[in-house]
Parts: structure tokens; C-alpha cells; sequence
């Protein structure tokens, strides 16, 4: 141990470690213990093949069960398609997401939905909708100068 | 190495001008439109407040910086003036290179240039060219050490010079990321020699050294606040091992923890996420020891100017008449508060709250245009005094200055955090947004637009007390270039708190972990696309 190190800074040393110890135990706990994780490697789609290839030749809404949806949309400067689904409360959606040019995203406020989309990849995220409203949709991405104008919206009807 | 700085200033200002309006813009008042064509963009005006402050302002004024703290610290010149010569004329060619493009509007691609969008292959080059600068003012430092070591076989490298070193190696490091992004892909193909890029490789190679790049804008600050504010305080540096362990903790723990800024990216795994994840936080720990080290050097200050009491001390330090100390002070308290936003955004989990909304360019101002800027300016209090020989002019308004800019930051953050957790995203021209519609988003944006105003008035006046210290200022200026002396003797050290292979040794091993699977699979499985110019 070095010379010139205070006893205080030691203890203040030894209470950091405790401290980030306990983040490194919270962090692993919330993936592991509650299961919350951020996107994975879904799989690929080359940007010219997505017209061609099932499920993102037919962009839209598909009932997959009881309660239960899946939502392809498109994303390309600057709309999404389609730019609107609507759902009764109480639904499960799961949105499937990819690009025909630039980065964008995919960002629903007062929910967990937080995406990117990346020419080339797919990405996945499921949410539950049980109260009924609008939510917007909004691409958090820069991509262009429409950007700010690129939206869609959730229409969660009351049953 | 003094024009270095003026042009650094001249960066901020330009860059700092299109940030007020942007401030404004989340207030749904748009100036921009008064502006003659193309500057009138908000997307152009956007890259080139990014460029400017993100790229420019901070590398030259690094560059001056860490080269005054080698030259002082080992007390003899830069191993070589001709290497010195060529990174003046990298730093500013390739800064004029990329700039102006972006004000062309052939370039508009923000300061990040995710592919693929396709910029000019100018601006491409022009940042690659500032990098290379960062490259060559590190080698010189490390020349120069050498020098001195041949000279002082046996003695313990002074810390200033040590801290200068260790920042450029970590950046060594980090830049190979974005250097290989621009080398291999992106410039050639900016330039039709390669057909498609793959967005997702650049994208984080871009983040393999966008993360750590902002430890090389905070580490200069570092060295102001252990080596130079504890003696311009009137108090020594605390504990001169853990100094250096701070300093070289951020070379291995710096790069490979890009991948939290890519949470929710399609192509990643969850596995290495959450491995950067976990590293990012290790980062807390040389963050916490310097909350100690630094206050503690401070305090020794303190008590000897008067201060008593568990707390009362901290009044006895000029925090009304040394503007150059006020002004590191209230950058610490800034820094402060992003190191816990800045926590946040690396939970993993609760990264998904606020990835890319205007929570993120919030924490990343009070640690860039807070902490580091507000550090920088206040060091130039004595810095353009020393280098010009003239008294710095009106201390007391520059008191005003930095207390201002404190303000308006901390009002605006609150704003930008504020409506980032109510779900604004990030880098949008939010006056036209249609979906811009919540009451409590209007409450927020009007703290953004109040703040950047006050940092407008702020800054102005720092430009003010700088240009007439430079041209007006009569008296001679009598300052000398702070240096903390340690609090105790430092007989025993380990030496490894000397040298730095081992910790690029360990840094090495730690990439190849972290990065090296994921960018192979990336660079050989993933899709290649075309590029698109869309503004």
C-alpha cells in the first residue's frame, strides 16, 4: 500500500467497492431475477428484400390469438406503415420493426417500447395496452429533415 | 499552442450560438427561420453544434491543455516542434475540412454520422484528419517523457505530466474505433470506391470510441482539479497514489462499455450488452474516489484559509472572488449530477425509459458544456492571462459569468431531463413536430429555452472578458501555472502507479473480450446497404 493514503480515504474506498457491489448485484438481478431485457440479435432482412419477404410484405395488424397481436411496421423516411393500428384494451402487441433506408426508431411515451431500427436488422418488442387512449408512436432517430414529423399513433379502444 | 485555444473558443461560439437556438426551438419559438439559406436548417444547424463543440472545441482546447501540463510538468519543451507544427496544421486543416461541407448542406448527418446516411466524403476525412491530430500531440507527449526519463533515470514521472500521458493513451486506444469506421468504410465509400456499408458496424465502432471519448473531454478537467484547483485553493493534493490510479483506471475501464449506448439496437446480444453494461459501472468507482480525493485537496484549502466547522468550511472558499475557482467548483457540482443521470442511462433495464429521448443530450450537457466547459473556461481565467502577459480583465464580472452559465445549465438540464422522461426524443425540430402536443412537454421546453438564453448571456460575457483581457487589458499579468503539491510525502508507491503497459496490457485483454466477437460477427454476418442523403 502506498504512503501517503488517509484512513478516511481507505474507509471511503472500501464503502465505494460495498456501494458498487450492490449496483453490480441490482443490475444482474433486474435481467436475471425480474427478466427485463433490452433488444437482442433477432435476425436479419436485407433493406431490398423486405417488400418480397413475409411478415413485412404485408405490413399491419394480425390477430395471433385471444387478446393477443402482432403489428409489422415498415419504417422508411419518414412515415411508418402502417401509420396507425388500433387495438381493444387489455391487448398484447407484439411490434416487429425494420428499415427500407436509414436508421430510425421507435419510441411509444409512458410506455416500455423503445427500439431502434437499423437498415438490415429486425427488432422485436412486446407491451401490453390496458388503458385505453391514443399513443403516438415517434421515430427518435435522426434521419433527415423530415424526422421530426415522422410518427404514427396506437389507437387503444375501451371495450 | 495560445492559437490552438483562441480557435477552440471560436468553436464554442459558433457552436454555441446554434445551440440557443435550438434551446429555443424546445420553447416552439424558431429563430432558425430568419436565417439566410441553407443555414436556416435546423438539421445543418444541429450537425454543426455537434461538430463544433463535440469535435473541435474540445480537441483543441485539449490538445493546448494536456501539452502545457507535459511542458510544466517535466519543465522542458516538446520533444519535437516540427511534430507540434504538424498537429496544429491536422487539427485545424481537418476542422476547415469538415466544416464546411456541414455549412454547405452537403453534410448534414449530426455529429454522430450514422450510416447510412452518406455525408460528403470531405467531412469524413476532415474529422479523420482531427484525429490523427489528437495521435501525433499524444506521441509528442510521449517523446517528451521519454526525454525526460533518459534524464531522470529512477524518479517518479512529475503527476501533471503522468495525468497528460495516461489521457492519451486511453484515447489511443479508444480513437482506433471510430479511425477504423472512417478508414474502411466510410470514407471510401463517401467517396464511390465501396458500393454499401454495413450500418451496424459503424455504428458501433462509432460507439467503441464515442463512449470513451468523453473521458477524454472530462480527464483534462481531472487534471485541472487535482494537479492545479487544490493549489489555486491554498491546499495540497490529498493522496497522490490515488490520483494515479484514477488516471489509469480510465484507461482499461473507458473502452469497453460503448455497447450501453446501443441498448435497445436490433443485432447485439443481450450477453454483451450486459456485459458492458456491468463495466460501465466499475467507472463509478474512479468517479467516487475522485468525489473524495478532490474535496478532501480542497478542504486542506479550506481549513487553512479559516474554514471550520463539518461543513462551514466550505464557505471560506472563494467561491465570490476567484472565478477561476468558482467556476471548477460549481463544474464539479454539475458533474455530480450527471454522474448519477449518467447511471442511469447505463442500467441496463431503465435505459429503456430514456434511450434517445432529450433525457440523454441532457446529462451529456452538464457533463460536457457543464462540467468540462465550465472547468475549461475557469482555467482560462488564468490561463490567457499567462499566455498573453495581461491581467485578466474585470475578475469580478467573470464571477458573474460562471455562476450564470451554472444556472442557465442547471435550468435547462432540469428541462431536457424533464421532458425526456415525459418521452420527447432527442434531435428533433420539435416546433414542427406534430406530435408535440403535451402540456407537460410545453412546462419543460420552456425551462430549455429560459436556460440556454441564460448560457447565451453567459457566454457572451466570457467572450467579452476574454477578448479585452487579449486586446485591452493593461496590467501585467502575474500568474504562474498552479501546481498542487501533495499532502504527504510520497516514499512508498507501488510502481506500477508508474507505468503503462500493464494497464494497456489489461486494456487490450479487456477488448478483446467486450468488443472483438461482436464486431467480427457484425463485420462477416450482418447486411451491407446502400447510402442515402435525405435532408
Amino acid at each position: 500500500m502506498a504512503s501517503d493514503i488517509d484512513r478516511y480515504e481507505l474507509i471511503w474506498i472500501y464503502l465505494c467497492a460495498a456501494v458498487l457491489a450492490g449496483l453490480f448485484g441490482v443490475l444482474l438481478y433486474s435481467a436475471f431475477g425480474l427478466g427485463i431485457h433490452v433488444e437482442t440479435d433477432v435476425g436479419q432482412i436485407h433493406p431490398t428484400q423486405v417488400a418480397t419477404t413475409a411478415p413485412f410484405d404485408q405490413p399491419g395488424l394480425r390477430q395471433v390469438g385471444p387478446d393477443e397481436y402482432e403489428a409489422v411496421i415498415v419504417a422508411r423516411a419518414w412515415v411508418f406503415d402502417p401509420p396507425e393500428i388500433r387495438i381493444p384494451a387489455g391487448s398484447t402487441v407484439t411490434f416487429k420493426l425494420t428499415s427500407l433506408d436509414v436508421i430510425h426508431g421507435f419510441k411509444v411515451p409512458r410506455t416500455g417500447i423503445n427500439r431502434m431500427i437499423i437498415p438490415g436488422q429486425i427488432s422485436v418488442v412486446t407491451h401490453r395496452f390496458d388503458e385505453p387512449g391514443t399513443y403516438p408512436y415517434i421515430c427518435h432517430e435522426y434521419c433527415g429533415s423530415g424526422h421530426h414529423i415522422m410518427n404514427g399513433g396506437i389507437v387503444v379502444e375501451p371495450r | 499552442m495560445r492559437w490552438l485555444i483562441y480557435l477552440s473558443f471560436a468553436m464554442l461560439a459558433v457552436g454555441g450560438l446554434y445551440g440557443a437556438l435550438q434551446g429555443l426551438d424546445k420553447m416552439g419559438v424558431d429563430l432558425y427561420r430568419y436565417l439566410p439559406d441553407p443555414l436556416y436548417r435546423y438539421y445543418l444547424g444541429l450537425t454543426v453544434h455537434g461538430v463544433t463543440l463535440g469535435w473541435l472545441f474540445t480537441t483543441y482546447f485539449i490538445i493546448a491543455f494536456l501539452n502545457l501540463a507535459t511542458v510544466h510538468g517535466l519543465r522542458r519543451p516538446l520533444q519535437s516542434r516540427r511534430l507540434a507544427a504538424a498537429t496544429f496544421v491536422l487539427a485545424v486543416g481537418g476542422g476547415i475540412l469538415a466544416l464546411v461541407p456541414t455549412f454547405t448542406n452537403e453534410s448534414s448527418v449530426l455529429w454522430t454520422f450514422y450510416a447510412p446516411l452518406q455525408a460528403h466524403p470531405a467531412f469524413y476525412t476532415g474529422l479523420t484528419l482531427v484525429v490523427v491530430a489528437t495521435w501525433t500531440a499524444g506521441l509528442n507527449t510521449y517523446l517528451t517523457w521519454r526525454g525526460w526519463k533518459k534524464e531522470h533515470p529512477g524518479e517518479r514521472t512529475p503527476l501533471m505530466a503522468f495525468a497528460s500521458l495516461t489521457t492519451w493513451a486511453m484515447w489511443a486506444l479508444a480513437s482506433a474505433g471510430v479511425a477504423a469506421a472512417m478508414l474502411f468504410q466510410l470514407i471510401p465509400w463517401s467517396a464511390g470506391l465501396i458500393p454499401q456499408v454495413n450500418p451496424l458496424l459503424t455504428r458501433s465502432l462509432f460507439w467503441f470510441t464515442g463512449h470513451p471519448v468523453v473521458y477524454f473531454w472530462l480527464l483534462p478537467a481531472y487534471v485541472s482539479w487535482y494537479t492545479m484547483l487544490p493549489a489555486q485553493v491554498g491546499g495540497r493534493l490529498f493522496s497522490e497514489s490515488l490520483a494515479r490510479l484514477v488516471f489509469l483506471s480510465f484507461i482499461p475501464l473507458a473502452v469497453p462499455t460503448g455497447f450501453h449506448h446501443m441498448f435497445p439496437d436490433p443485432g447485439v446480444t443481450h450477453s454483451v450488452k450486459l456485459l458492458h453494461a456491468v463495466l460501465t459501472f466499475a467507472v463509478v468507482f474512479p468517479s467516487l474516489v475522485t468525489a473524495f480525493t478532490v474535496v478532501a485537496s480542497i478542504e486542506v484549502g479550506a481549513r487553512r484559509r479559516g474554514g471550520k466547522g463539518l461543513f462551514r468550511w466550505l464557505l471560506a472558499l472563494p467561491w465570490l472572488r476567484d472565478p477561476s475557482v468558482s467556476g471548477q467548483l460549481l463544474g464539479m457540482l454539475l458533474f455530480a449530477t450527471g454522474g448519477i443521470t449518467g447511471l442511469i442511462n447505463a442500467s441496463y433495464g431503465m435505459n429503456l425509459v430514456i434511450h434517445n429521448t432529450l433525457w440523454v443530450p441532457g446529462h451529456l450537457h452538464t457533463q460536457v458544456a457543464g462540467a468540462v466547459a465550465l472547468t475549461w473556461m475557469a482555467a482560462s481565467f488564468w490561463l490567457v492571462p499567462l499566455l498573453t502577459g495581461r491581467a485578466l480583465w474585470k475578475p469580478k464580472l467573470a464571477v458573474w459569468q460562471v455562476w450564470l452559465w451554472f444556472f442557465g445549465m442547471a435550468v435547462m438540464a432540469r428541462g431536457m431531463h424533464w421532458m425526456g422522461l415525459a418521452g420527447v426524443p432527442r434531435r428533433v425540430h420539435l416546433t414542427y413536430a406534430p406530435y408535440a402536443v403535451f402540456d407537460e412537454w410545453r412546462m419543460a421546453g420552456w425551462l430549455v429555452g429560459s436556460g440556454s438564453l441564460l448560457m447565451l448571456v453567459s457566454g457572451a460575457l466570457f467572450f467579452l472578458i476574454i477578448g479585452m483581457t487579449v486586446w485591452a487589458s493593461k496590467e501585467p499579468a502575474r500568474v504562474e501555472v498552479p501546481e498542487a503539491k501533495p499532502l504527504h510525502p510520497v516514499d512508498r508507491m507501488p510502481r506500477v502507479l508508474d507505468r503503462l503497459t500493464p494497464w494497456v496490457a489489461v486494456t487490450l485483454v479487456l477488448i478483446a473480450i467486450a468488443w472483438l466477437p461482436s464486431l467480427y460477427r457484425i463485420a462477416t454476418t450482418h447486411p451491407y446497404v446502400s447510402g442515402w442523403r435525405l435532408w
